[in-house]
């Protein structure tokens, strides 16, 4: 049973067909790269699995279960994550503040219940040595690299025992050994079972990372197939519209 | 040798309890204080004498207590213009129902909740309208003081029914030595401090001052989290209202006029930061602190008060500057 599976996804916004008939499988532990021009409908594939949107047509489910969001809290409730391009991290807070935002461990004192720093600090640091990253708990987002920030929006991934993370162009305005960093957690949430959406412009991080690769154009799903069974050429082609399917 | 490395990594970013210390502006907000404190002692008679020192503490207890509040509004990218009219509303419910005959504590709650209302109006329009709190607090600012004019014909009421004494007593009288208003100060910062280390809203407070987006991703419900910010800060100035109609033992509607810049003034020379994300209890009560000592040892030097617009003004300037050196050597 594949971990996520989409079934004729469309969706329409006024007369503008964003999505057309999108069909994609996915299982557990794989990675699969989404890429396309600009315009060419991931985002809006994206927010339709991370709950934002609602398809105008066709099923997602999720093993093998149907679903059907209304609120981005709906998807996360299923088990899917979305770590966004900005980030989304508070600057002014610690890693380990960031990873537990919302969901902070508490601890009972009477009537009072007092955030359990402790707790917070020696669980974030678990979950950084997991991703085998360097981030200090106790550090301020403010001053971290753009690698460590990826880390800590990573682990939030993993506190919340996500089955499908999203991960929307987490290369994009880092360094060259930050990308490194950052294509290794990836492979670590893939060691966790964790299903993984890779969306990038860079070919070569795709290509390093990804089981399976898909090309969006103009809305329309025109690949998805093994990497192995692909070239960056090919997936150039199929981008521009140069090669017409594979 | 990795070891090593990671010890001296960890060394250069906890440096010692002293290097944290001064990178605080809390503390040097404090030592300037401290100094203006111990230069005036020297300089004159006045300064160091108990009666004018009960006074200071007194002083700066109103401003103190609004800018607590006012930190938790600006920590979390807001800004509150309405207090200073917060204040005469609360002040001015509570002369009015205590006028009418009923009890302290009946005007005190009525107070209270004509304060909450406020900024609940204010909460509600800035975080479910989606309007700047700037310009949803500088409507405020104008329509609370005219309601207290509406409410009391814009009369003075300087008699409170039959808890008048104890409404004098409460805001003006003293306890081992201490005026009541700095009791209830203390309190507050003590609740406070605690409040923003140690309990979620505290630390959700912070986070939607630093990226409301982010909080909005991860689930926490800023909106109704921000209406309860502008009730607190709302609640602080009916609170000093209250005890500053108590002190006064008259009630006008100029009370509080223009206050919620003086209040403004101590967050941010306490180290409020205006884009968000940044303030503390301790930094607020500081700025405070400092203000009003600048403010006593202008009279008692003999320097026209004139000049009070000026040095608060440098302060600002200076503390903000302050910010930025700070951010530039990171």
């Amino acid at each position: 049973m594949e971990r996520l599976s989409l079934k004729g996804i469309s969706r329409n916004f006024g007369a503008i067909r964003a999505l057309e008939n999108v069909s994609l499988e996915l299982g557990a532990g794989e990675v699969m790269g989404l890429m396309g021009d600009n315009g060419a409908g991931k985002s809006t594939l994206v927010k339709i699995i991370a709950g934002n949107f609602r398809p105008s047509s066709g099923e997602i489910r999720i093993d093998g279960r149907k679903i059907d969001f209304h609120r981005p809290i709906d998807a996360q409730r299923a088990g899917i994550e979305v770590v966004y391009q900005d980030l989304a991290l508070c600057d002014h807070l610690t890693a380990a503040s960031n990873v537990f935002l919302g969901r902070e461990p508490v601890r009972k004192l009477g009537p009072l219940r007092l955030i359990d720093y402790p707790a917070m600090h020696r669980q974030a640091g678990q979950l950084f040595a997991q991703l085998k990253s360097e981030t200090r708990p106790r550090d301020v987002v403010r001053r971290m690299s753009g690698g460590q920030r990826q880390a800590v929006a990573i682990a939030r991934t993993l506190l919340s025992k996500a089955r499908i993370v999203l991960l929307d162009e987490p290369t994009a305005a880092i360094s060259v050994r930050q990308v490194a960093e950052v294509l290794d957690l990836i492979r670590h949430l893939r060691d966790e079972g964790i299903s993984v959406v890779l969306i990038s412009h860079r070919m070569p991080d795709v290509f390093s990372v990804a089981d399976r690769i898909a090309v969006l154009r103009r809305g329309s799903l025109v690949a998805s197939k093994p990497v192995r069974q692909s070239s960056p050429e090919e997936v150039t082609g199929l981008i521009t519209g140069a090669i017409e399917y594979a | 040798m990795t070891s090593t490395l990671d010890s001296a990594i960890a060394q250069s970013r906890n440096r010692g309890p002293l290097s944290h210390l001064i990178n605080h502006q809390v503390f040097w907000v404090f030592l300037a204080a401290l100094l203006a404190c111990l230069a005036l002692s020297v300089m004159t008679d006045a300064f160091a004498t108990q009666r004018n020192l009960f006074n200071v503490s007194r002083n700066f207890a109103f401003v103190a207590i609004i800018a607590i509040g006012m930190t938790a509004v600006i920590a979390s990218g807001g800004i509150d213009l309405s207090v200073g009219s917060t204040v005469v509303m609360s002040a001015m419910v509570i002369s009015v129902v205590m006028a009418a005959g009923w009890p302290f504590w009946i005007g005190a709650a009525a107070a209270i909740g004509a304060s909450l209302a406020i900024g609940l109006i204010n909460g509600v329009l800035i975080a479910y309208a989606g309007m700047p709190s700037f310009v949803v607090t500088l409507g405020m600012l104008s329509a609370a003081r005219s309601a207290a004019m509406v409410l009391s014909d814009n009369k003075m009421i300087w008699s409170f029914g039959p808890d008048h004494d104890l409404l004098l007593w409460v805001g003006g009288g003293s306890t081992l030595g201490l005026p009541h208003p700095l009791f209830a100060l203390l309190a507050l910062t003590l609740v406070m401090a605690f409040v923003f280390r140690w309990a979620r809203w505290g630390q959700y407070v912070f986070a939607i001052g630093s990226n409301e987006q982010a909080a909005v991703l991860t689930g926490i419900s800023v909106r109704p989290i921000k209406v309860s910010i502008y009730m607190f800060s709302a609640f602080t100035a009916g609170l000093a209202g209250i005890l500053m109609a108590g002190w006064l033992g008259s009630v006008t509607t100029n009370l509080g006029t223009a206050m919620e810049l003086t209040v403004i003034a101590a967050a941010v020379i306490g180290g409020a930061n205006l884009n968000g994300g940044e303030g503390t209890v301790l930094g607020a009560v500081v700025g405070a602190l400092l203000i009003e000592v600048i403010r006593n040892s202008l009279i008692l030097l003999g320097i026209s008060t004139f000049w009070q617009g000026m040095f608060i003004g440098t302060f600002i300037l200076i503390a903000v500057a302050f910010d930025r050196i700070r951010h530039m050597q990171r």
